[in-house]
C-alpha cells in the first residue's frame, strides 16, 4: 500500500507558502469562504460600494436612453473623428477582462497553483468586463436598433449578408466567442463550490438555488477525471482565445490605412496592452476586497508580488511598443507617419502623450525594487496609475491619429460631452455593480483547488 | 350660432366675386379658402405669429426643425398647387407631355440687382427642384453661381410672407385695392403729386413700360430706385468718362492680359457667370500648351477672382488707386494733375513690367475696374482702355440696361428729402428693405413714418414691412411672368414654374392694378408689351421660340461706339494714401447671401464664404500683420466706429487681406428675416452712410474682451507638405510636361498581389481642372439641391458635422503674400475603397462600372468608413438633419434621391440617379451612352467647366482626353486607392519680368 | 448472491478523513475484486479514477471533433456567402480574401469546441442529477467539504451486504453505512 500511497504524496507536496498560516484544514477552507457568501454578516462596505456602483449605473441608462432617443450626434464626434470615448472604453475594457482568462487559463497551463487563490474573482472581472466592453461597439453605432442583427450572421430581406472582411465582423465573433467561452469556464470552475455552498447551506431557499446551480454534482471520483480534463482542454482552448480577442481588437485599427493606426505591430501589442491592464485592475479589485474579507491567508503577499512581476514585464513590452512606433514612424519615411508621431508628442493632445508615457512606462519601474511590489499601498497606487495610462493610451491612439490624417483641409479636433463621460463612468458603475453582487453572492474563492493546495493529511481544526 | 350665419352670407357673395374675377381654372379645397375669409386666412396664418417668439433664438439645428414642424398648414396649401394655366413652353431636351417620374425642363431667367442669368428649371411633376444654366442664354452657357441655384430655395422658405397685412393684421387683397383706390382717387387731383413708387434696380421692359405708363397718368409721381449693392460709381464713371451712362461689358474669350482693379468679375456683379466661363476657357492648357491669358489682380481683400490672379497684388484703396493713377499716365491718358496723390510706390516692381504687358497685347488686353470703386477708377479705366484699343474688341459699351438709370444714392436722398418735407403721401416699395439697407444717415425710418399711405411689396415680411401700413406678399420669381435685360441687354423671359404657392402677386400685378389693369394676367401684359414691340412677322411663331429659349432672340442692346475726349479731372482725394496706423473699411456684399436678401437661406447661410471658409456669419476681415499690429486674435470682438456710427464685431485673420484694412460684408445681423437668418451675423450697414457706400479711410477700431465663436468649415490652412494641389507655371509645363505626375510617391501598378477587377463596360470618372476653378461654390449648391443634402446649422458646423458632398478645400502657400489654391473635393469613387472594406454590413460596395456605391437603407452607421476615408468625403447623419416635417421644404426635394435618416452615412455618388436614368434611356433606345450625355450636378453648374464627368474607357471622351493629360494627377495614390477622381495640376502664366524681379 | 433478488438497497458507503486513506482504500477494494465502487471526494484525487478502474477519459475527441466543426462551418459560411450567395467587388478584393476569412473561422473553432467539452462532459456526468442515492448516505453532505467516501454498489456480482460490510471495515474508515435507494 505505502508503495502506491508514496508516488501520490509527493502530488500532495504544496509549493511554499501558497497559503497563509491559518489556513490547516478542509474544514475551516470550506467554512471560511462559504461564510462570505452563506453566514457572515455583509459589512458596511459592500453596500456602500453596492450603492455606488448602482448609482453610477443610474447614469449609464439615463445616457443611453438620451442616446437612442436623440442620436450619436449628442457625443462629441465629428468627421473625421468618427470614433470616441466609445470605442477607447471598448478597447479600455476588453483589455481589463484578459488578465482573468490570463490568470485562470495560461497559469493552469504553466501549472502556477498561486493562480488558485485569484482565478475565481479575476474571471468573473473578464466576464463583467467584457459586458462593459460589448456594449460599445452596439450603442455606438448610429442605428443600434438595426446593427443589433445586422452585423449577425443572418442575411437581410435583400439577401445581404454582414461583410466578413470587416474587422467590425471579427469583433462581434471574437468578443462573443470570448464571452460565450469565459462564461462557461467559469461557470464549470464553480459547480464543485455550488456543491459545498448546497451542502452547507442554512436555509432552504439557499439550498435549492446552490442545489439547482450545482446540478447534483457529488464529487464522484469518475466525473472528477471528467472534470479535470475538461477545464484543461478549455484552458487550452481559451488560451490562443485570449490572444486572439485583443490581437483582433487591434485590427480595428491596423486593418486601416489611417496613420497611427496602420501598424503591424498592434497585434502583440495590445495583447501586452491588456495583460498590462488586466494586472493591474485585478490588483485594484483584490486589495481591497481580501482586506474587507480577511482573506489574506488566500491572497496572500506572494500572490500580489507574482502580479506585479507580471504586470512588470508586460508594461515593458507595452513600452517596446510605444519605442517600436516612433522608430517606424521615422524608419518608413513617410511624410504622413512622421507628421502623426509628431503630433502625437507635440500636437495639441501633447500632453496626453506625455501623461501616457508617464503612467505606463515611469511609474510601472517602480516595480523594479521589491518593497514596492510588497507593499499594498504601492502596489494600488501603481495599478491605479496604470489603469488611467491604459486608458489614456486607447485615446491617443484612437483621437490622436483621427483627428489629424491624411487632408489637412479636414482636420479638426475631438471635444467629448458630458454624455460621452456619462456613458463612460456608467459603465464602471455597471462593473462596481455586478462584481460587488459577485462577491456577496458566489464563491469568490475556488474552494475546490484550494483544497488541493494543503498539504497531505489535513485534519479537522 | 349667429357667427356661423355670418361667414355662410359672405361665402356667396365672396365666391360670387371671386369666381367671376379670376379667369382660367381655378383651384380651392374649400368655399371657405375661396372667400378667402378673415378666419380662413387666421386658420392658414396662425402658426406664424405663435412661433414668433421662438424664432428670436439662433439656429441651433435641433431648434430649428421643431420649429420647422411648425409649418404643416404651409403643406396644406401647397398640396394641390399645379403648375400655372397659362401654357409654358418646356425646354426641347424634355418630352412635351408630363410623365411621372420625368423630369421637365423649362427655360427661365433670374436676375440680381436687376441684371438677368438665364436658367433651366428642372420640375418634378410640376414641383421646381433643380437649377440648371440656360446654354442657349448669353450670360450662362450653360453655368449658374451658387446664389442662383440656392434661389430655389427660397421658394419653399415656409418663412415667406404669404397674406396681405394690414397693419400687422391679416387682410386680403381686395382690401388692399380698395383702400389703393381711395388713395389714388385723391391722388388724380393733384396729379400724383404725392406719389412716390420705390423699386430695386429695374431692366424689365414689360414692368418699366407699366411705370412709365404710371408716371404718364400721374406727371407729378416720381419713381426712386434702390438698392444697396447698386452700381452708382459704375454709372457716375462712365458719365465722368463719356457725359453719359452706359452699360459696359466685357470679352474675356478674346483677352489675352487682363488687370483686375478689385474686380471679382468671375465671381459676382453682371454677367460673372459667362466672364468666367469665357476667362477660364483661355486657361485651359490641359490638352496642348496653347497660349494662356494672364491675370493681373490688385484687390485689397482676397476675392474669388484674386485667388486665381497669375499676379496678385494686395494694396488698399489709397494705393491702389495711386497705381491706376501712375498706370494711367505711362499709358498715356490725359488728366488735369492732381500734386496731392501720393505718387504710387512700386515696392512690388511689377508696374513697368505691367504696362509693357498691357501695351505689348493692345486690342487683347483688357482692364476692368470694381463695380465699388470710385467714379474716377472707372473712368480712368475707360481711358486706359480705349488708350489700349480695347474698345469694340475686349470692352463693349451700350445703352444702361435700366429702365432708366439713376444714381440710386441720390435719387433714395431725394425721396427721403421729400417724405420729410411731408410732401409724400403714398410710397409704394416694390422689393427690397430700405429701412434695414439704406444708408444710416438718411434716417429713411423716421421720415418714412411722415408718408400717410405706405405699402411694402416684397417675398418677406421685414423691417420695412413692420413701418408700412399695407404688406404685399410677392410672388417668388418661379411663380410669376416676366422679363429682365442681361448682362449685355438681352432679354430674357421669366417662366413661372409653379402657381403661387400662396396668396401672393408679383409687381406686374400691382403695377397693374395702379395703373387700372388690375386683374390682367401677367402673360397677357407680358404679351402686350412684346406685341407692341413688333420684333417679328409672325408674333407667335417668335413668342414660343422665346419662351423655348429663354430670351428674345438678337435682344442684346446694340454696341455704342463711346469715346473718352475730354481730359479727365479726378479729384485730389484720389490716390492718397493712408496716415500712419490709420485704418480704411471697406463694405462689399457678401459672396453668399449678397446684400442681405439671402439671409433667410440655409443652403447659402451654410455655403462657406470661398476665401475664409466661414458660415452663418460674417466677420471684420484683417491680415494677420494688422492683426499682429493691433494685437487682436481670431474670434476676438472689436468695436470699429466708422463716421460716428459703431459696431461690435468679431475679427478674422485673412492672408492675403491688405494691411491696415478693414473688410466687411453686408446682409448679415438681421432680426425679421425668419428662422434661419435671424440673429445670424452682424449689421455691417450700421457703418454704412450715403457720403460712403464702400467705406473708406478714417476707421476706429478698439478691442474687446469678448469672443465670438465663429463657423469656419476649414480649421487647417496649409497642406503641410502634402502633394494634394500640385502646381507649376507655363514654362515649367512646356519645358518638362509631366511635372505634377512626377510630384510626390506614386504606387507602383505591379506592387499588388490581387489581380484586381475589370471595367469593360462604362466606367465612370471624372476630372477636376484646378487651373479652372475658382472656388465659387456653384458645385457644391448645386450637389446640395440635386441630392436633398441638409444644412446642420451653425452649432453642427462649429462641431465639424456639415454634410457638403463635395467641399471645396483652399489652402494657402504662405501668411503675408500666399498663393491661394481651391480644391473641390467630391468622393474620390476609388477603385480599391478603404470604406468599403471595413464596412460590416455590406453598406458600401463597389459597382460594376466602377461606383463607390453607398446603400442608405443598409448603414448602420459605425463610421468606420468615415475613418479610413484618406479624402474624408463621407458625411454623417449625426442627428436628425434631413427636415422630415416641413411641408413646403418637402417640396423641394428630388424625388430620384434618398431622404437621408439620422445615424446613416452619406457622400458622393457621381450622380448616380442621374447615370441611370441615362443607362434606362440607352437601354431603352438601344444605343450606348454618349459622351457628355450625363452630366453630374457639379458639372453641370460649373460656370468654369473645370468639372468633368464621363467614361474612362472612351479614350475619345472628354474625361478620356484630359485623363490622358500629362497634368492628370490623382492624390495620395500612393495609398493604392486608385481613386476614379482625378485632378488637373493648375498652371499660372506669370510675367516673367516680375518673376525675375 | 442470485442477481434476481436484486438488493433493497444502492450499496454500503465507507466515510474517511484523508484523501489518502480514500485512495490507498478504493485501490484495496478493486485489488479485492469489487468493479462497482465509486469514491467521493471535495477534491479531485490524482490516481483515484485510476484505483478505481476507471479508463482514461476521451473528452479530447469530442473537443477536436467540434473544433474542426467550427473551422469548417466558419470558413464555408464565409465562403459562401462572399463567392457563391452573393458576390460583390469589396474594395477590388477577390471575392475569395482568404486571409480576411480566418479570424472568424478561428473563433467559430474555438467556440463549437469550448461549448461541445462542456456539453460532453455534462453529458458524460449524466449531469444534472437532481436525486441520487448516495445523497442518503449520513454524512455525505461532508462529501463536498472534508470527508472522503468509497462506496461499493450493492449491483456488483461480488457484493455480499455482510461480507462487504466486514471488508470495507477492514479498511479503518470512520464509519460503514448503508446507502438507501
Amino acid at each position: 500500500m505505502s508503495e502506491a500511497a508514496k508516488p501520490s504524496e509527493k502530488q500532495y507536496i504544496p509549493p511554499p507558502s501558497e497559503l497563509g498560516s491559518g489556513q490547516t484544514s478542509y474544514t475551516s477552507i470550506t467554512e471560511k469562504i462559504s461564510s462570505v457568501v452563506l453566514t457572515r454578516s455583509t459589512p458596511l462596505v459592500w453596500f456602500i460600494s453596492l450603492l455606488v456602483g448602482f448609482t453610477l449605473l443610474q447614469a449609464l441608462l439615463i445616457a443611453v436612453a438620451y442616446l437612442f432617443y436623440e442620436g450619436t450626434g449628442i457625443w462629441g464626434l465629428n468627421i473625421p473623428i468618427g470614433w470616441g470615448f466609445a470605442i477607447i472604453n471598448f478597447v479600455w475594457w476588453i483589455g481589463i477582462g484578459h488578465a482573468g482568462t490570463l490568470i485562470s487559463a495560461v497559469l493552469l497551463l504553466f501549472r502556477q497553483k498561486w493562480r488558485t487563490s485569484i482565478n475565481r474573482s479575476a474571471e468573473a472581472m473578464t466576464i463583467f468586463a467584457v459586458m462593459c466592453a460589448a456594449m460599445f461597439p452596439l450603442i455606438h453605432t448610429g442605428r443600434p436598433w438595426l446593427a443589433a442583427y445586422w452585423l449577425l450572421p443572418y442575411p437581410n430581406s435583400m439577401d445581404i449578408w454582414p461583410q466578413f472582411r470587416s474587422p467590425l465582423i471579427w469583433d462581434v465573433f471574437a468578443v462573443s466567442t470570448y464571452f460565450s467561452v469565459s462564461l462557461v469556464f467559469w461557470t464549470l470552475g464553480m459547480i464543485p463550490d455550488f456543491a459545498s455552498f448546497r451542502d452547507r447551506a442554512k436555509n432552504r431557499i439557499t439550498q435549492i438555488i446552490f442545489g439547482v446551480l450545482a446540478m447534483g454534482w457529488r464529487g464522484s471520483a469518475i466525473h472528477w477525471e471528467r472534470y479535470e480534463m475538461a477545464s484543461l482542454l478549455l484552458a487550452g482552448l481559451a488560451t490562443p482565445l485570449v490572444l486572439s480577442v485583443h490581437s483582433v481588437v487591434s485590427l480595428d485599427f491596423a486593418v486601416s490605412i489611417i496613420p497611427g493606426w496602420h501598424t503591424t505591430i498592434f497585434p502583440p501589442y495590445f495583447v501586452a496592452g491588456a495583460i498590462f491592464a488586466g494586472f493591474a485592475m485585478v490588483l485594484t479589485l483584490m486589495i481591497p476586497v481580501r482586506r474587507i474579507y480577511g482573506l489574506q491567508d488566500f491572497i496572500t503577499d506572494r500572490h500580489l508580488e507574482n502580479m506585479a512581476k507580471v504586470m512588470l514585464v508586460s508594461g515593458l513590452i507595452v513600452g517596446y511598443g510605444y519605442f517600436m512606433e516612433q522608430f517606424m514612424a521615422w524608419y518608413s519615411a513617410s511624410v504622413f507617419e512622421g507628421y502623426m508621431m509628431q503630433n502625437r508628442m507635440h500636437g495639441p493632445y501633447g500632453s496626453y502623450y506625455w501623461a501616457l508615457i508617464l503612467c505606463n512606462i515611469l511609474v510601472p519601474q517602480l516595480l523594479w525594487i521589491k518593497s514596492c511590489r510588497t507593499s499594498t499601498i504601492w502596489l494600488f497606487v501603481v495599478s491605479m496609475f496604470i489603469n488611467v495610462g491604459m486608458w489614456l493610451e486607447r485615446f491617443i491612439i484612437v483621437v490622436t491619429s483621427l483627428h489629424r490624417d491624411f487632408m489637412p483641409s479636414s482636420w479638426d479636433m475631438y471635444h467629448p460631452t458630458i454624455w460621452d463621460w456619462a456613458t463612460y463612468i456608467g459603465t464602471i458603475g455597471l462593473f462596481l455593480f455586478l462584481f460587488v453582487l459577485f462577491i456577496r453572492g458566489l464563491p469568490l474563492i475556488a474552494i475546490h483547488e484550494i483544497r488541493t493546495l494543503l498539504p497531505i493529511g489535513g485534519k479537522k481544526s | 350660432m349667429d357667427e356661423k350665419i355670418t361667414r355662410k352670407s359672405l361665402q356667396v357673395k365672396d365666391i360670387r366675386t371671386r369666381l367671376s374675377q379670376n379667369g382660367g381654372r381655378a383651384y380651392w379645397r374649400s368655399l371657405d379658402e375661396l372667400a378667402n375669409t378673415d378666419e380662413f386666412q387666421e386658420m392658414v396664418q396662425r402658426e406664424f405669429p405663435d412661433q414668433a417668439s421662438e424664432m428670436k433664438d439662433p439656429v441651433s439645428r435641433r431648434n430649428f426643425l421643431k420649429l420647422m414642424g411648425a409649418s404643416l398648414a404651409f403643406g396644406g396649401l401647397t398640396g394641390c398647387t399645379i403648375q400655372p394655366p397659362e401654357k409654358i413652353v418646356p425646354f426641347v431636351r424634355a418630352p412635351e407631355n408630363l410623365i411621372p417620374g420625368k423630369p421637365l425642363y423649362f427655360a427661365s431667367a433670374m436676375s440680381l440687382g436687376g441684371v438677368a442669368t438665364g436658367i433651366l428649371v428642372e420640375s418634378h411633376m410640376g414641383r421646381p427642384t433643380h437649377i440648371e444654366g440656360n446654354p442657349e442664354h448669353p450670360a450662362s452657357q450653360g453655368g449658374v453661381n451658387a446664389l442662383i441655384q440656392a434661389s430655389i430655395l427660397d421658394l419653399y422658405d415656409p418663412d415667406r410672407a404669404q397674406v396681405v397685412k394690414n397693419a400687422g393684421m391679416i387682410s386680403t387683397w381686395d382690401a388692399f385695392t380698395q383702400a389703393l383706390g381711395k388713395n389714388l382717387t385723391t391722388q388724380q387731383f393733384k396729379k400724383g403729386k404725392g406719389l412716390r413708387i420705390l423699386t430695386e434696380t429695374l431692366t424689365s421692359p414689360t414692368l418699366g413700360h407699366q411705370l412709365k405708363t404710371l408716371l404718364e397718368k400721374f406727371p407729378a409721381a416720381r419713381w426712386h430706385q434702390y438698392e444697396p449693392a447698386n452700381r452708382d460709381n459704375v454709372r457716375a464713371g462712365s458719365i465722368l468718362a463719356f457725359g453719359e451712362a452706359a452699360n459696359t461689358y466685357y470679352d474675356f474669350s478674346k483677352a489675352d492680359v487682363i488687370l483686375s482693379l478689385d474686380a471679382d468679375f468671375t465671381f459676382s456683379g453682371a454677367g460673372n457667370t459667362r466672364y468666367a466661363r469665357d476667362f477660364a476657357a483661355r486657361r485651359r492648357v490641359a490638352e496642348a500648351t496653347e497660349s494662356m491669358n494672364r491675370l493681373y489682380a490688385v484687390e485689397s481683400t482676397p476675392s474669388a477672382t484674386g485667388s486665381i490672379a497669375d499676379h496678385r497684388l494686395a494694396l488698399n484703396s489709397g494705393e491702389l488707386e495711386a497705381l491706376t493713377l501712375a498706370l494711367a499716365e505711362k499709358l498715356g491718358v490725359a488728366l488735369k494733375s492732381n500734386p496731392e496723390s501720393t505718387p504710387y510706390n512700386d515696392h512690388s516692381g511689377w508696374l513697368d513690367p505691367l504696362v509693357r504687358d498691357l501695351k505689348k497685347h493692345s486690342g487683347s488686353s483688357l482692364v476692368i475696374a470694381g463695380d465699388y470703386q470710385p467714379p474716377a477708377i472707372h473712368a480712368l479705366v475707360h481711358a486706359i482702355n480705349q488708350n489700349l484699343g480695347n474698345v469694340g474688341k475686349t470692352v463693349h459699351y451700350t445703352e444702361p440696361l435700366e429702365v432708366e438709370s439713376v444714381d440710386q444714392n441720390q435719387s433714395l436722398t431725394e425721396l427721403v428729402h421729400d417724405m420729410r418735407a411731408g410732401q409724400v403721401d403714398m410710397l409704394i416699395i416694390v422689393g427690397g428693405n430700405p429701412i434695414f439697407n439704406a444708408p444710416m444717415d438718411l434716417d429713411f425710418a423716421s421720415a418714412l413714418r411722415k408718408v400717410e399711405f405706405r405699402a411694402h411689396m416684397g417675398l418677406y415680411e421685414n423691417e420695412t414691412s413692420e413701418l408700412c401700413h399695407w404688406h404685399l406678399p410677392e410672388s417668388h420669381y418661379l411663380e410669376t411672368w416676366g422679363d429682365a435685360r442681361a448682362y449685355d441687354g438681352t432679354v430674357s423671359i421669366v417662366q413661372p414654374l409653379i402657381q403661387p404657392l400662396y396668396g401672393t402677386k408679383s409687381p406686374y400685378d400691382l403695377l397693374g392694378t395702379l395703373i387700372g389693369q388690375g386683374g390682367k394676367p401677367v402673360l397677357d401684359i407680358l404679351r402686350a408689351y412684346w406685341l407692341d414691340q413688333n420684333l417679328a412677322l409672325d408674333f407667335e411663331k417668335f413668342w414660343q421660340q422665346s419662351l423655348h429659349d429663354g430670351l428674345l432672340s438678337q435682344s442684346a442692346l446694340p454696341r455704342k461706339d463711346l469715346r473718352v475726349d475730354s481730359t479727365l479731372q479726378v479729384s485730389p482725394e484720389l490716390g492718397k494714401n493712408l496716415e500712419e496706423e490709420e485704418l480704411e473699411l471697406i463694405l462689399r456684399p457678401d459672396a453668399t447671401i449678397w446684400d442681405g436678401r439671402y439671409v433667410n437661406n440655409g443652403w447659402l447661410q451654410e455655403t462657406p464664404n470661398p476665401i475664409t471658409k466661414l458660415t452663418w456669419d460674417n466677420a471684420a476681415l484683417i491680415s494677420p500683420d494688422t492683426a499682429e499690429r493691433l494685437g487682436l486674435k481670431n474670434e476676438q470682438v472689436v468695436k470699429l466706429d466708422y463716421a460716428g456710427q459703431t459696431l461690435s464685431v468679431p475679427v478674422w485673420l485673412v492672408p492675403g487681406q491688405a494691411s491696415d484694412v478693414v473688410a466687411l460684408h453686408l446682409g448679415y445681423g438681421q432680426n425679421h428675416s425668419g428662422r434661419v437668418g435671424n440673429g445670424t451675423g452682424f449689421n455691417a450697414y450700421a457703418l454704412r452712410n450715403s457720403s460712403a457706400q464702400w467705406g473708406g479711410a478714417g476707421l476706429k477700431l478698439n478691442a474687446t474682451f469678448d469672443y465670438h465663436s465663429l463657423a469656419s468649415t476649414q480649421d487647417h490652412h496649409s497642406m503641410e507638405g502634402r502633394h494634394l494641389v500640385r502646381h507649376g507655371d507655363l514654362e515649367q509645363f512646356a519645358k518638362h510636361p509631366t511635372f505634377a505626375q512626377e510630384e510626390g510617391h506614386n504606387f507602383p501598378e505591379d506592387l499588388t498581389l490581387y489581380s484586381g477587377f475589370e471595367y469593360n463596360g462604362n466606367a465612370w470618372g471624372m476630372t477636376i481642372d484646378l487651373n479652372a476653378c475658382i472656388g465659387c461654390n456653384a458645385c457644391s449648391v448645386a450637389c446640395q439641391s440635386e441630392n436633398n443634402i441638409p444644412i446642420v446649422g451653425k452649432d453642427e458646423v462649429l462641431n465639424g458635422r456639415e454634410m457638403s458632398w463635395i467641399r471645396i478645400d483652399r489652402y494657402y502657400t504662405d501668411l503675408d503674400e500666399p498663393e491661394i489654391f481651391h480644391q473641390p473635393v467630391p468622393c474620390q469613387q476609388c477603385e480599391n475603397a478603404p470604406c468599403e472594406l471595413v464596412c460590416p454590413v455590406t453598406a458600401t460596395s463597389h459597382s460594376a462600372e466602377g461606383l463607390n456605391d453607398m446603400v442608405y437603407n443598409r448603414c448602420v452607421g459605425t463610421r468606420y468608413c468615415s475613418n479610413n476615408c484618406p479624402y474624408k468625403v463621407r458625411r454623417f447623419n449625426f442627428l436628425q438633419y434631413a427636415d422630415r416635417d416641413s411641408e413646403s421644404l418637402k417640396l423641394q426635394n428630388n424625388p430620384d434621391v434618398t431622404v437621408r435618416y439620422r445615424g446613416v452615412m452619406e457622400k458622393c455618388t457621381y450622380c448616380v440617379q442621374r447615370i441611370n436614368s441615362a443607362r434606362i434611356e440607352s437601354k431603352k433606345s438601344g444605343e450606348p451612352i454618349r459622351d457628355g450625355q450625363i452630366k453630374t450636378a457639379c458639372e453641370q453648374a460649373c460656370p468654369t467647366e473645370a468639372i468633368a464627368f464621363g467614361d474612362i474607357n472612351d479614350s475619345k471622351g472628354r474625361v478620356g482626353r484630359l485623363k490622358a493629360s500629362p497634368l492628370n494627377y490623382e492624390i495620395l495614390n500612393e495609398l493604392n486607392t486608385r481613386p476614379r477622381t482625378s485632378y488637373l495640376a493648375r498652371i499660372k502664366n506669370p510675367n516673367p519680368e516680375i518673376v525675375e524681379s | 448472491m442470485n442477481k434476481e433478488t436484486a438488493p433493497p438497497f444502492f450499496g454500503l458507503m465507507a466515510e474517511f478523513e484523508a484523501p489518502e486513506d480514500l485512495l490507498s482504500a478504493a485501490k484495496r477494494a478493486y485489488e479485492a475484486g469489487y468493479r462497482k465502487l465509486d469514491a467521493y471526494s471535495p477534491l479531485p484525487i490524482h490516481g483515484l479514477g485510476a484505483a478505481i478502474g476507471f479508463p482514461k477519459t476521451n473528452l479530447g475527441y469530442v473537443t477536436f471533433i467540434c473544433g474542426l466543426l467550427g473551422a469548417i462551418s466558419g470558413y464555408g459560411l464565409q465562403y459562401w456567402v462572399h463567392v457563391i450567395d452573393y458576390p460583390l467587388n469589396i474594395a477590388g478584393r477577390p471575392l475569395h480574401s482568404g486571409p480576411s476569412f480566418i479570424p472568424v473561422a478561428f473563433e467559430m473553432t474555438i467556440l463549437f469546441a469550448a461549448f461541445g467539452t462542456f456539453l460532453g462532459l455534462l453529458i458524460a456526468n449524466r449531469l444534472p442529477t437532481p436525486y441520487h442515492p448516495v445523497f442518503n448516505a449520513p454524512n455525505f453532505e461532508r462529501a463536498s467539504q472534508d470527508r472522503f467516501f468509497l462506496c461499493i454498489e450493492a449491483e456488483d456480482p461480488q457484493f455480499d451486504s455482510a461480507e462487504t460490510r466486514r471488508f470495507l471495515e477492514g479498511l479503518n474508515p470512520q464509519e460503514v453505512s448503508q446507502v438507501e435507494h
